[in-house]
């Protein structure tokens, strides 16, 4: 069985017209993936973009309804089971019995992995360790907090060192402390050999984490880069300036598409103006030239695009009226 | 900003050195993985004990009830009708907590701890099965319980320790031959609630209208159509003829046939949905 590759790097997840029907629904449509070995990979995308669907299908979990999945070389319909010895899985949802304790837990997944007696309780135990968890091993699951089970998830993972790991929405409903401790996993792992495939909704951590992102929007693939080549599709920043009526800021909105090539966006409290910048700098030119013209803004915030922006730019042609309140 | 880009060194450290003592997948086999499974479901038992309520309460409350409430009136005495119900009795207890496995597999489903097993590199039907092996103790516990009960009240088995076994050996195949017909229902109903409603629905014709309770003689003629051709009515049979040391071999051979039918149909078709899930 040789493995797939692309420009000579061997490919982690290779797909083809991936594609899945539920019912009359299409969650994922002729999806192709090629996401070479080694770093992180992110996918990106709204609810029910169809993320953790064509995750299912790669971890075999999700037989596909037409296309074909190859993960580490290995064809997912034809050997699932090689695929499982490579990978680990952490679902959107603590995947662990809320029964047991955390330790019983790990030490079982040991066994599953291969580990026996003695050795699965210290493999679990040196796991626990790594991830703060050990005060709490012998804790039931079920009064583990909200960060701690995300832990003791991602560590389930990690009992034997996957080649792959899925990690899906791995930092959704985290506070910053435990979403920072994800991170570090996940960075760990990568320096360790281990490819990331994680699904999120957030640009920001593909834009901390990922070295490729790939965009899904509604089943489909809608754009694929590095975060910085995803970024520029939506300029540099996003200038947000707030004004004390309609009135003066339609009157800047006038001024502005006058004077700039940049798109303007009139939010739908009708009082904040929204700029996508290519060159950030550009922001103190045109807050001069708004006081120059006697437009007085409230305040104004210089923002990254946000994954919402991202989306627009990339989902929906450009136009300057389509944020208007009395479209909707 | 701080806690942005803080690196929390210390636990980067600890996992480099957790993943750098990995070792080599070392698959393990279809035994191992179903032991493993089937000590998990212990753990949860003696976490949650409670789970074992019916199993304790249900036969005791079983062999008062129907000794001293119908006793005398089916058989004169109470005496004479439990020699003739214990094992009828012990039958319909056990039977009932078959449908344990297929309730606990459903409630693994709606948790994203069924993903977890489905990921794991070993034989898949293990889940399934270390869970049915599991409750044997539960069946364990039901069947010891009716005994003793039983013996305090009079109850004699002339067939010795031996047809108790053997006995008891007949009556668990039968019960995990049915749990796979509940499997396939807890894998596809949504609740464990639904599982237990649907599969009671079924039992309680099967368990009553059967030889478990009354002679089908005293029965009439339509209805015992049905009890002849209710396995139960075999199964509760054997388990009577073995317990008073007598052995009806073409009966013993239905339930054994019974049995691997029900296996062989039912135990495929969950396998299969199990797979399936999305």
């Amino acid at each position: 069985m040789t493995s797939s590759q692309r420009d000579g790097h061997p490919l982690a997840v290779e797909t083809q017209n991936l594609t899945q029907h539920f019912g009359t629904q299409t969650a994922v449509d002729d999806v192709n993936l090629s996401i070479t070995a080694g770093g992180v990979h992110a996918v990106l995308g709204p609810n029910g973009a169809g993320k953790t669907t064509v995750m299912r299908i790669l971890a075999t979990l999700l037989r596909p309804s037409s296309g074909y999945a190859k993960v580490l070389g290995y064809d997912v319909l034809t050997h699932p089971g090689k695929v499982r010895e490579r990978i680990a899985l952490t679902g959107q949802f603590a995947s662990l019995d809320e029964d047991l304790t955390g330790l019983e837990n790990l030490a079982m997944l040991a066994r599953l992995r291969g580990y026996r007696g003695r050795t699965a309780k210290s493999r679990a135990e040196s796991l626990l360790e790594a991830f703060g968890l050990l005060d709490a091993a012998a804790r039931q699951v079920r009064k583990y907090s909200g960060g701690m089970r995300r832990r003791l998830d991602i560590a389930a993972s990690l009992l034997v060192r996957p080649d792959l790991l899925f990690l899906d929405e791995p930092t959704t409903g985290l506070d910053p402390r435990s979403r920072n401790d994800v991170w570090d996993a996940v960075r760990t792992l990568v320096s360790a050999g281990t490819t990331v495939l994680l699904t999120t909704q957030y640009l920001d951590e593909a834009d901390q984490l990922a070295d490729r992102v790939t965009v899904l929007d509604a089943g489909r693939i809608v754009a694929e880069g590095t975060p910085g080549e995803l970024k520029s599709i939506v300029g540099s920043g996003i200038l947000h300036i707030r004004f004390a009526s309609a009135d003066q800021a339609g009157a800047a909105v006038t001024l502005l598409d006058a004077r700039f090539a940049e798109p303007t966006e009139l939010s739908t409290d009708g009082v904040t103006v929204s700029m996508r910048l290519n060159d950030i700098t550009k922001a103190a030119e045109l807050i001069a030239e708004l006081q120059r013209q006697g437009v007085h803004l409230t305040e104004f915030s210089l923002g990254q695009p946000s994954l919402n922006e991202v989306f627009l730019a990339l989902t929906t042609p450009r136009s300057k009226t389509q944020e208007k309140p009395d479209d909707r | 900003m701080t806690v942005e880009n803080h690196r929390d060194e210390q636990f980067t450290v600890r996992l480099e050195d957790a993943l750098a003592t990995t070792g080599s997948v070392r698959l393990i086999g279809p035994g191992l993985a179903v032991l493993t499974f089937t000590r998990r479901s212990l753990l949860k038992i003696r976490h949650v004990p409670e789970q074992l309520l019916d199993a304790v309460l249900y036969p005791v409350l079983f062999v008062l009830m129907f000794t001293y409430v119908f006793g005398g009136a089916i058989s004169g005495t109470p005496e004479e009708y439990l020699q003739f119900a214990l094992p009828g009795i012990l039958t319909q207890t056990v039977l009932f907590l078959t449908i344990y496995t297929a309730m606990t597999i459903n409630t693994d489903i709606e948790k994203g701890v069924f993903d977890r097993y489905r990921t794991q590199p070993v034989w898949r039907p293990a889940h399934l099965v270390g869970a049915l092996l599991a409750d044997s103790l539960r069946y364990g516990i039901a069947t010891a319980l009716t005994l003793v009960v039983g013996f305090l009240l009079g109850y004699r088995a002339p067939g010795g320790v031996l047809g108790i076994v053997a006995a008891i050996a007949v009556l668990f195949m039968f019960c995990f031959a049915l749990s796979w017909m509940w499997l396939v229902i807890g894998l596809k109903v949504r609740t464990p609630s639904a599982v237990q409603g649907v599969s009671v629905l079924i039992l309680f014709p099967l368990t009553f209208i059967s030889s478990v309770f009354a002679p089908p003689e005293t029965m009439p003629t339509w209805l015992q159509g049905f009890v002849n051709a209710n396995p139960v009515s075999q199964l509760v049979d054997t388990l009577r003829d073995l317990m008073n040391g007598v052995a009806n071999l073409q009966n013993l051979l239905i339930v054994v046939g019974v049995s691997v039918l029900i296996t062989a149909i039912f135990a495929p078709i969950a396998l299969r949905i199990y797979n399936r899930i999305s």
